[in-house]
């Protein structure tokens, strides 16, 4: 060292100045390293473990992803949380598109109806609207005196197995309003000489929205598809709040079960093995709906 | 039938189609906050949201304590010791994190970035039992500051929130930075004095979803606060719920209405910077 120009600075001083940058985003990758990755990396190990939260770790093997797969509790779990997935993430996004299709137009207060669309949304989450949402659909609610009202008969919403499911699905799909503003302003980005063109070559404003405004609007489509589908499969306020699984198990979504394992049951290893099937079931999906991107996901800057 | 007539009909459909599916999804709201009005009797037997015998039972019921030891006031107390710093730490974190990726050029960059965006994508539901062991280990369950909760926020935990900032910034022209470097800027003046007021709108949004989303997270404190004296709102809600056996609707929901007018508060305060912060963070990507 001490035989360089003192002017010129050091290789390492260089480099130090190159990477500049890396000082910041330090905090994240500490917080990375410590929070996710660390986690992560555990509960792959703990999944082939026994390990109990108070008694330790006492046998190594495969026996919690054998009992996933043969116990008919897990599996219908499975069966129901796919379910759930199936129903919830289509008919939030299909009412998310039309109702963002209608405030495409002139409509006179589109900030209004934004707003009123996007509420529920913003407090959909908390517990708050669970409650609300067991008032409206309990056997005496809301919604049965509507019925009972109009001189039909009451349903068991959340009694009877057979409706309790889409009922929790209904108060996510009930939250459309944040797909709806994405819809929206992807929409407004869609030029309007196409329509126009369109118009002028005849076409019918149905025939516009799934020739023209669909496919440019893909982009988001896959964005809303693929980041509420990642929510649907993790869903756990709604039914542990509002119908504690039941009834009979029909509401029991796999996230539930991870939660009795690991917290009521403190089988940290068998919920960490559950956790990784769902993992593995997300991103497969996620997976194939990125490689599917190039089939029906329309980029306006592709070469 | 002409064109502007059947122009008009359309219109005038689509606003009844709006009218009526807003009325739909908003209705049980207002429900809502009549029924807290209402004597028990009456919350179930009329669909109105009015009431001719309007009665400030419920409210004063909602007062009650939880075992004596929490009540809804303190719950919410509660929740916003824990809210407020973790909104402010996420702001502070993720905007650094979001000027490194989003300025500079460094050795790994790249591959450090396709893991930020990877761990949008990875589930909560994976990571609760393994952080929950984890902190288990440090001590941190039941800390009388809840830790578990708010630590994490420090080190740009909520990734998304660093994904929507670097979207943003990606829309402030380099030239700002250039000419506060030639004024003598370092790079954190550069972020303070130059980027910061950039990105103001940006920071602003990422401070109110964070808000919204801790205040109504339920998890988080269902499994790192066990000591009923540091319930937040959201343990206190689902609890006076249990704590009733389907008499007593209208303290119930008057608990639930309380507990959320904080957020409503800042909502209608708010409302465009939500709106403008969900479509900064996906579409201009």
């Amino acid at each position: 060292m001490a035989s360089k120009n003192v002017n010129e600075p050091s290789k390492f001083k260089l480099f130090c100045r190159k990477n500049f940058g890396f000082l910041f985003i330090l905090v994240w990758l500490v917080g990375f390293l410590i929070f996710r990755l660390y986690p992560f990396i555990s509960s792959f190990v703990y999944s082939f473990s026994d390990f109990h939260l108070f008694n330790g770790i006492k046998n190594w093997g495969l026996m919690n992803y054998q009992e996933i797969f043969s116990n008919k509790k897990i599996m219908s779990s499975l069966g129901i949380t796919f379910s759930y997935a199936f129903i919830t993430v289509p008919l939030k996004l299909v009412f998310a598109l039309f109702i963002a299709y209608i405030l495409n137009y002139k409509i006179k207060g589109v900030n209004f109806f934004r707003t009123a669309y996007y509420i529920p949304s913003i407090l959909g989450g908390s517990v708050a609207i669970a409650v609300l949402w067991k008032a409206l659909f309990r056997d005496e609610g809301l919604i049965n005196a509507i019925i009972r009202a109009f001189g039909g008969q009451g349903v068991n919403w959340l009694s009877d197995p057979d409706y309790a499911l889409f009922i929790i699905s209904l108060l996510r799909v009930w939250q459309f309003g944040s797909a709806m503003v994405l819809f929206l302003a992807a929409l407004k980005g869609v030029p309007q000489d196409l329509y126009e063109a369109a118009t002028i070559d005849g076409a019918s404003k149905a025939r516009q929205f799934f020739s023209i405004t669909v496919p440019l609007i893909t982009p988001v489509v896959f964005y809303n598809l693929v980041t509420q589908l990642c929510q649907a499969f993790q869903e756990f306020n709604g039914p542990y709040i509002i119908t504690q699984g039941g009834p009979r198990g029909a509401t029991t979504l796999f996230s539930l079960l991870i939660y009795n394992r690991a917290f009521k049951m403190n089988e940290m290893g068998m919920a960490s093995a559950m956790a990784w099937v769902l993992f593995v079931i997300v991103m497969v999906l996620s997976l194939i709906a990125f490689l599917s991107q190039k089939f029906w996901v329309y980029y306006g800057d592709e070469k | 039938m002409n064109y502007t007539q059947r122009q008009k009909i359309g219109t005038v459909v689509k606003y009844i189609i709006l009218i009526l599916v807003g009325f739909v999804m908003i209705y049980p709201l207002i429900w809502m906050v009549g029924a807290t009005f209402k004597t028990n009797n009456e919350i179930f037997s009329s669909l109105s949201p009015f009431t001719a015998h309007p009665t400030l039972d419920g409210y004063k019921n909602a007062m009650n304590d939880y075992g004596g030891k929490i009540n809804l006031f303190k719950s919410m107390v509660n929740t916003y010791s824990y809210v407020l710093p973790k909104v402010l730490f996420t702001v502070i974190s993720c905007t650094l994190t979001a000027y490194g990726f989003g300025r500079f050029k460094f050795v790994g960059r790249n591959a450090l970035f396709s893991i930020l965006m990877a761990t949008l994508f990875l589930p909560q539901v994976v990571m609760n039992v393994p952080q929950f062991i984890l902190y288990n280990s440090f001590g941190w369950v039941d800390s009388p500051i809840y830790l578990p909760l708010i630590i994490p926020s420090l080190f740009a935990f909520d990734t998304y929130f660093v994904f929507m900032l670097i979207q943003f910034l990606r829309g402030i022209p380099r030239e700002l930075d250039e000419a506060a470097t030639i004024d003598g800027c370092n790079a954190f003046q550069t972020l303070i004095l130059v980027i910061c007021p950039m990105l103001k709108p940006a920071i602003v949004s990422c401070a109110l979803f964070q808000f919204m989303w801790s205040s109504n997270d339920y998890m988080g404190p269902l499994l790192y606060v066990k000591d009923p004296t540091r319930y937040p709102a959201t343990i206190f809600v689902k609890l006076s719920m249990d704590a009733d056996t389907g008499f007593d609707w209208n303290r119930v929901l008057a608990v639930s209405l309380i507990s959320i007018i904080p957020s409503l508060v800042v909502f209608f305060c708010a409302q465009n910077q939500f709106i403008d912060g969900i479509s900064a963070g996906s579409v201009k990507g």
